[in-house]
């Protein structure tokens, strides 16, 4: 590569300067963050590198771990018991860690269709998903998911049909839930790991539906 | 101590509005629904909130409401349901004047 990209300040830097995090002053809540996490290590009670790691480990989790664990079941009805049943323990079997705090599955089938929220804060099942996204966060989504459903799946492009029954979760307090949407018609066929890959993000919070001919 | 509800049993949620960090939203205020499901026991977050230990243990109830009881002018239809996670502290008996 010999193209040359000017970055000295004599002019003709063409593009808006990108903001360092630090243009910001900090805000109450990261002051106190890294105050806890200082004093954490300095009184010995986690090290900087076990601190370090806990957050490496909380991003590196991604939807596709929500996926294996709902092939799994699609593919197993033994297992599909098992995880409605507990889910964490369902998710430890496949050698994901779903953490301490119980999740709940919750299946959808032809005549139910589930859609998870957290009108008080963003609950969300983290260790399975990941981070969640800042739609899921906004006070739009909270507000209007429990008053007008169908309105919001439908602006997902989620059209459930009259005679299915949508029944809203809403994650307040120690639980956190994930939906096992139903196994899409045709696809009898697929490899767990091609069933997997139906299953996105969306499909697990209910704003979607696993589609075999996505577009 | 034994759970104060039972499955397939008609609650409602308090209509109370204490100040403070709560988990019960205000929408179900008044509401009935029926037990769903028990989630399990477990500190009370209300309490835990102000650095207490929130024990005794709280039963936590999975309570299913039907959306009309929620919104009135619900547009949906009439099976539609929302299933919210609720301390029994914050529920009584249905049918309590």
């Amino acid at each position: 590569m010999t193209a040359h990209h000017d970055h000295g300040h004599a002019g003709g830097h063409g593009h808006p300067h990108q903001p360092d995090i630090e243009d910001r002053p900090f805000e109450y809540y990261q002051v106190m963050a890294e105050a806890v996490g200082e004093l954490l290590i300095q009184k010995g009670v986690l090290s900087a590198d076990e601190l370090r790691r806990a957050i490496e480990d909380l991003d590196a989790r991604s939807p596709a771990l929500g996926a294996r664990v709902v092939a799994r079941a699609w593919v197993d009805p033994g297992f599909k018991a098992r995880l409605l049943e507990d889910a964490n323990a369902a998710a430890a079997e496949l050698g994901i860690d779903a953490g301490a705090i119980p999740i709940r599955a919750v299946e959808s089938t032809a005549k139910l269709h589930h859609v998870i929220c957290c009108t008080l804060c963003s609950c969300y099942p983290r260790l399975l998903l990941g981070m969640p996204p800042d739609w899921y966060k906004s006070r739009a989504y909270r507000s209007r998911v429990v008053r007008e459903p169908r309105a919001v799946l439908a602006e997902f492009g989620t059209v459930i049909p009259d005679d299915v029954e949508v029944r809203v979760h809403d994650s307040t307090a120690d639980l956190r839930y994930l939906v096992l949407p139903a196994r899409p018609a045709g696809s009898e066929a697929l490899r767990e790991e091609q069933l997997a890959a139906l299953v996105t993000r969306d499909c697990m919070i209910g704003t979607a539906v696993p589609n075999l001919h996505p577009g | 101590m034994p759970d104060a509800f039972s499955i397939g049993q008609p609650v409602r949620v308090r209509a109370i509005y204490p100040p403070g960090h709560v988990r019960t939203p205000h929408y179900l205020r008044g509401r009935s629904g029926v037990v769903e499901s028990i989630a399990g026991h477990f500190a009370n977050p209300e309490e835990l909130a102000y650095g207490r230990d929130g024990l005794p243990r709280r039963a936590l109830y999975r309570v299913r409401f039907r959306q009309g009881e929620l919104w009135p002018d619900y547009a949906g239809p009439a099976a539609d349901t929302a299933v919210v996670d609720l301390y029994e502290h914050w529920l009584e008996p249905e049918g309590l004047p």
